[in-house]
């Protein structure tokens, strides 16, 4: 067995500097690497380009990054939450790419995968396609997109062992597994973190090979953002 | 009377089939689910990850791991399934999703759609519309025919920047029922109430119609 536990956070976080590229898992607050996104804020690292389906909230998730201006560019598919976010970008203060949720699943899991660029319908005809290759298959046309090359991948799983296998839980999946070993390094936290051994191989939704560096989360907020219930009868 | 949103919904149910996987987009399309019969089997798709996606939770009993695209809390039915993003986009590009619905700004008499973006005024982002529009083969949108200043959202060309091309087949407003065939609106129901004069009048775009428009039935 490969070890790949670290003590806490803050060595989870080593060899992070200015002016890197973070992938980050997580839809809406959901899944969000929140331990990590905490000791991103605590060393104040600058000008760093993350890529992230959304952008957090006004005081939280990667809203916390963004309050501190510590975002140079943001790469996502939607960011209608956050009315700093919109501050920052309407003004120019801060640098947006959004693109299509599927491509950006997909160019994590290119990146993963060694597939450097692969084609997909999404935005064809579209100012996202402006500038990139297209090409017709079986009379239909698509978009050449290319795999994403970050520092660190940064995923929030239920639960992991010391080998780094993970097991997510509920729709707080997302976009975590196609991150993990997309990026150089790929630290993941979780909320319980057990010996080898203790989680059935058969359940194990990423193998440890795409982990780096595993930790147990010290706590969970676990914000929700549109709750939304029905009344008993 | 112009429909509701609740009716725009209730009448885009009828238009969900038995066996049918559907995924719907945020606002209007999420109502649809109140209204589909119960006596077919349809399971519908949040492409943050889960088939099988059920009503709201009860007070109490919500799950901050469990929501829906719309990131509202949801609760998952017998038979559902949760899988990553990458695999859930896989499903809607490779076709296995039998229905999209979703909202619209804008669309044209050639099936063009735009939904995302107002420069310089709303930018939001497509999410995953873009991927939804551009993969399936049976598109419905839900949409007001007008703006708030009475313009008409139905038009030759979008003014606003595209989220697909050629890609809209069906059309519920809140007064028509409409499909897009050869680059031409083509009426097919019209909204208790509403004359055909006033869905022309509403409609930029070229709007074919054929004899007597029937009203919708409920």
């Amino acid at each position: 067995m490969i070890k790949k536990t670290v003590a806490n956070v803050r060595e989870a976080c080593e060899g992070i500097s200015d002016g890197m590229t973070f992938m980050l898992g997580g839809f809406g607050l959901c899944g969000i690497p929140e331990n990590i996104i905490s000791e991103l804020v605590r060393k104040n690292i600058q000008n760093v380009t993350c890529i992230s389906n959304n952008a957090g909230v006004d005081g939280f998730g990667l809203g916390l990054l963004l309050k501190k201006h510590q975002i140079k560019k943001m790469i996502s598919s939607y960011v209608g939450e956050n009315a700093e976010f919109e501050r920052q970008m309407l003004s120019g203060e801060m640098e947006v790419e959004l693109i299509p949720q599927g491509t950006l699943a997909q160019r994590c899991e290119a990146a993963r995968s060694g597939i450097p660029a692969f084609y997909t319908p999404a935005g064809y005809g579209t100012e996202v396609a402006e500038g990139k290759e297209t090409r017709e298959f079986h009379g239909k046309m698509y978009v050449m997109e290319k795999a994403f090359e970050a520092d660190f991948s940064f995923v929030k799983a239920w639960k992991g062992d010391e080998a780094g296998n993970l097991i997510f839980k509920g729709t707080a999946r997302n976009f975590n597994p196609a991150m993990c070993g997309a990026g150089k390094i790929t630290v993941a936290e979780v909320e319980e973190l057990v010996p080898a051994g203790e989680l059935d191989p058969n359940q194990i939704h990423i193998p440890g090979i795409f982990i780096q560096r595993i930790f147990q989360g010290e706590n969970y907020e676990k914000r929700i953002e549109q709750l939304t219930v029905r009344k008993r009868n | 009377m112009a429909l509701s949103k609740e009716q725009i919904a209730q009448r885009i149910a009828k238009e969900v089939k038995d066996g049918y996987y559907v995924n719907l987009g945020i606002g209007i399309p999420t109502l649809v689910a109140n209204f589909v019969r119960d006596d077919i089997s349809v399971e519908f798709q949040s492409e943050n990850g889960i088939l099988g996606m059920g009503p709201f939770p009860f007070e109490g009993e919500e799950d901050p791991d469990l929501i829906n695209a719309g990131k509202q809390t949801i609760t998952a039915l017998p038979g559902a399934s949760f899988f990553d993003s990458a695999m859930s986009f896989g499903m809607i590009r490779g076709q296995h999703v039998d229905l999209t619905i979703l909202g619209a700004m804008e669309v044209s008499q050639n099936g063009d759609i735009a939904n995302w973006k107002i420069p310089g005024k709303m930018v939001k982002g497509m999410g995953g519309a873009m991927d939804l529009v551009a993969s399936a083969e049976n598109i419905i949108v839900a949409m007001m025919h007008t703006n708030r200043d009475g313009e008409s959202k139905l038009l030759k060309e979008c003014s606003l920047p595209l989220t697909g091309v050629k890609c809209v087949r069906k059309i519920v407003s809140n007064l028509a029922v409409l499909e897009i065939i050869d680059g031409k609106f083509h009426l097919l129901e019209r909204a208790p109430g509403v004359s055909v004069e006033e869905i022309q009048k509403a409609t930029e775009g070229d709007l074919i119609i054929n004899g007597d428009v029937i009203e919708m039935k409920f």
